[in-house]
This record gives structure tokens, sequence and C-alpha cells, in this order.
């Protein structure tokens, strides 16, 4: 229960902390200090009545004796006092009032001076309450890099003067989308790897940017695409294998997920939204329908290619056009592209090249993907598919899983 | 927070520009230097005219040219003042869409005071 509510506020406390201190050290050290109390006292005498705002204020006296400890931070004090002397009094009861700073938080952990990783490592942290050692697990580097790497990127914010706000109307699309990217790549990472807990992580983010930017089409798609593809998550494994999506089990689908995902994606429409998120949640959805409207997915995909001009998602689209027009055109398609280095381009050829009878090319491909795949579910199922590409020949399949 | 902008230029991409382009780029850049945040800049002469000097077993070693042989160079240096990171990178934006080739590194001034015995 305690750890519930922990992992709920934590996202809350770090940014109503970084705001008050302007140092994400600072403000993660004076969160845990608080989170510490609050574990020992809470079940003794009982949790108060506004927990975030006890929290805040508790992690901000902590910060504040500890910055007048260290005299190296003298200058910082100063600056702190001043504030505190607007503040102390009310400070207790003031607590129900501390604006909700997240989303100026995400801003800055999101922000492009940034590597990627660290953004993805930090988000995480920050927002998302995961220990430094959970995101090393997750990402599968060791303890150590991972605390480099946070520690590493704290430190640009603060001396690079990363700011923490929400960005200007100018820079605010460009800036949305780096957020947003750094949600889905946290999602993707769980749902390729299989890794459900940096999946649902994914989506309480996701939950956070719509309650935060009610306004926001991408955000809401983004959330409702991510909802879809998770409701699947029971269907797609079974004794430990993977399962295309053709063969699951609909009955296993999260029907609640299918239809928030629904939900979130028509507001996505009402808002106007015609972003990449709301058509790969479009799509998303379509593939869920029996039977599946490849003619409108191809098109869909033709939509987020001009947008994105991504290689990817004209691989997408060749798997479209061969359920619509034959393997041939699929595979003429596929083979404009330069994505030697995706496991999911060998994959999605040697699937097509299969199903041509063309064994021998198929059997490279699937040897490729297979090179490039972590071991795994994913490389036992194209194992699985290499041995067994004689006897299947002719069989239509599809990499969706 | 002061920021420093080193505007890496390319020794190719500048051999390739028509007097007209340079001059076109020049009078871009002598623009954005121009604004009220931009403290201070200084532009470099070719690298061509760099001197390099090291130390080396208590003798002074010169060596003719830059200390990083590239086909990039440093072109120049620049100081802006801004509010945060992104008011720099703004500025250095600005001069990008100028020069179009070469690169601008933003760095943090270090302002402590340089304390040593």
């Amino acid at each position: 229960m305690l750890e519930q509510v922990f992992r709920d506020e934590w996202g809350r406390v770090v940014a109503s902390l970084v705001g008050f201190l302007g140092d994400i050290e600072l403000a993660e050290d004076a969160a845990q200090e608080a989170f510490a109390t609050a574990a020992e006292r809470w079940p003794r005498d009982g949790a108060p009545a506004n927990p975030t705002g006890w929290l805040i204020t508790t992690a901000r006296n902590r910060a504040i004796d500890r910055i007048r400890r260290e005299r190296a931070l003298a200058a910082k004090t100063e600056q702190l006092k001043r504030e505190l002397r607007q503040g102390s009094e009310e400070a207790m009861e003031a607590a129900a009032t501390f604006p909700d700073e997240r989303l100026e938080l995400i801003f800055t952990c999101c922000h492009p001076a940034l590597a990627v990783d660290a953004q993805v490592g930090l988000t995480l942290r920050t927002l998302g309450g995961l220990s430094t050692d959970e995101i090393a697990r997750a990402f599968l580097v060791p303890f150590e890099t991972m605390s480099k790497r946070l520690t590493r990127a704290k430190h640009k914010i603060r001396d690079a003067g990363i700011p923490f706000a929400v960005p200007p109307d100018h820079l605010l699309p460009e800036r949305l989308d780096a957020v947003l990217a750094v949600v889905y790549l946290i999602f993707n990472e769980g749902w390729g790897g299989g890794r459900v807990d940096l999946s649902s992580e994914a989506i309480r983010l996701g939950r956070s940017m719509i309650e935060l930017m009610p306004d926001e089409a991408e955000a809401h798609a983004l959330l409702a695409l991510m909802l879809i593809n998770h409701a699947r998550t029971a269907a797609r494994f079974r004794d430990g294998e993977l399962v295309l999506l053709d063969d699951q089990d609909r009955s296993l689908w999260d029907d609640h997920g299918i239809e928030e995902g629904r939900r979130l994606l028509d507001r996505a429409l009402r808002l106007h939204g015609g972003g990449p998120y709301v058509i790969q949640a479009a799509i998303a959805d379509l593939h869920l329908r029996e039977p599946r409207d490849w003619e409108e997915i191809a098109v869909l995909y033709q939509k987020l290619e001009h947008l994105t001009g991504s290689p990817v998602v004209t691989m997408n689209r060749a798997i479209a056009i061969a359920e619509l027009e034959g393997p041939e055109e699929g595979l003429a398609l596929l083979d404009r592209l330069a994505l030697d280095d995706y496991r999911y381009y060998h994959s999605t050829r040697a699937d097509l090249l299969g199903r041509l009878g063309r064994d021998d090319d198929a059997r490279a491909a699937y040897t490729r993907a297979l090179e490039l795949t972590q071991p795994g579910p994913e490389q036992r199922f194209l194992e699985g598919r290499l041995a067994g590409l004689s006897v299947n020949a002719g069989q239509p399949t599809s990499r969706l899983w | 927070m002061r920021y420093a902008l080193l505007a890496y230029s390319n020794i190719d991409a500048r051999e390739q520009r028509t007097e007209e382009e340079q001059r076109r780029i020049t009078a871009g850049i002598a623009e954005v230097l121009a604004r009220p945040n931009v403290t201070g800049w200084l532009r470099l002469r070719d690298i061509d005219s760099a001197t390099t000097v090291r130390h080396q077993q208590g003798k002074t070693l010169l060596t003719d040219g830059p200390f990083v042989d590239s086909k990039d160079f440093l072109g120049g240096f620049i100081v802006v003042e801004a509010d945060n990171l992104d008011g720099a990178l703004a500025v250095a934006d600005e001069l990008q869409e100028v020069q179009r080739a070469g690169a601008i590194e933003v760095r943090p001034v270090l302002e402590e005071p340089l304390t040593g015995a």
C-alpha cells in the first residue's frame, strides 16, 4: 500500500523539489529522505491527510537543513532563506497548494541536449520513481553504467542550464515530440523484450501526460496506441513462446484496455489530431478487427510514411501490400529499403520469400535476422521458422505478435 | 548565464562557396552578432596562420598549424548571455542557418573565480 503511494507520489514530489531547489540531484536526495521518514512514521502514526503536501514539505525542510550544513553551498542557502521566509509559516497547511510541476520536469529530462538513453533513464528515475538498479536491469546494462549515465545527465542539466520549464510555443511541438518519443521508447523496450514492467511504466507516464496536457492530441494517441498493444500482452506468449497475432487467443485480450485505447483515440481525433501517434493508434486498432482491413492499413501507413519518412514505416506498408497484392509486390517495396541492421526487416523479407517458395533466400534472411536478435522468445520463434521453412512453404504469416 | 559558442567551419564547404555566397553569409553572421544578447565575439584567422605550443622534456616545441588537424576548424568564438540553454541554442541555431556548413558547440561558461595557491 505504502509502496504504491510512494510510486504515485514520487514524480510530483521530485518535480516540486526541482522547481524549488533548481537541482535534480539535491531534489532526489531530499525526496528520498522524506520518503524514508514517511516509511518509518506513517505505519506508526497513520498517513497524513495530504500525503503529497506532507512529503514535499518534509523534503524541502530536509533539503534546507542539509544545505545549511554544507558550507560549500552557502550562497544557495541565502537564496533559500529568502524563499523560506515567504514560505515557512504556511508551509504545512499550504501543502495542498503546491503546483504540479511534473510537466516542467519531463521537458527537462527529455531535453534534446541530453542523449536519448540519458533522457529515458532520467525520466524513469525522476518521474517513474524506478531505482537506478531497476532501470539498469531493465536496459540490461551494469548498475555502474546506468548510475554514471544518470549522474552525468543531472550534472549537465545543472551546469549547462537546461531549463526547468514548459517550452515556449515555438519550441513546443518539437519538444513534445521528444517527450512522447521517450515514453514510446520505454514502452517498446518492454514490448519487444516482453518486459511488461517497462510497458506498464510507459503507460503510467502516458497517463500523466494526458493529465498534464489534456488538449494534446498526440499525447492521447500515444496512450491509446500503448493501451491497444498492451491489451494483447497475455495472448502474446504461450508457455514462454511467441504467438502471432492471427494465432492469439482473443479471449485473453484485455477488453477494458482496448476499449480505453479506442476512447482515447476518439478523443485524439476530436482534438483534430492527425499526427504520427494518431495514425499508429488507428493502425493498431485496425489490426484487432476481423477481418483485417489491409487496404485501410496500407493507406494509413502511406500517410505515416509522408509524415515521418521512416523506412521502418515503408517496411510495414510493404507487409500490407503483400497481403493486398501478393508477396512479390511486398518484396519489391522492401528491396528499396536500407534497413540492413533492423532485425524485423530481415524476418519480414524471410517470411515473404518463404511464401514465394524461395527457401534458400528465405533461409539467408532468417539467418541474418537471427544474428540481430537477442536470445529469448523472438530468437526461438525465428529459429522455429527457419527450421520449418520447407515444411510450411506457402503458409502465410505476419510478423505481428 | 553566459555561454560560449564555438563556431566550427569546414574547409571544403568554404572553398566551394562563391564570393557572393560568402558575402551573404558574412552579412547574416554580422546581423546575429549585433543582437543585444551577444556580449562578445572573436573571429579567427585561417588555420594556416596557427602555431601550436607544447612543452616537452623542458623544452618549448612549436608546430606550424592547429592543435587538431582536421577539415573542421574553429572559426570563431561568440559569448552569449541567456536565461538558460535554450536561449543560447537559439543563437547557435540562427548562426547555423546562415553558415549551413560546420557546426556550433555550445558550452556554458565556468563563472567560478579562479582561485589557487
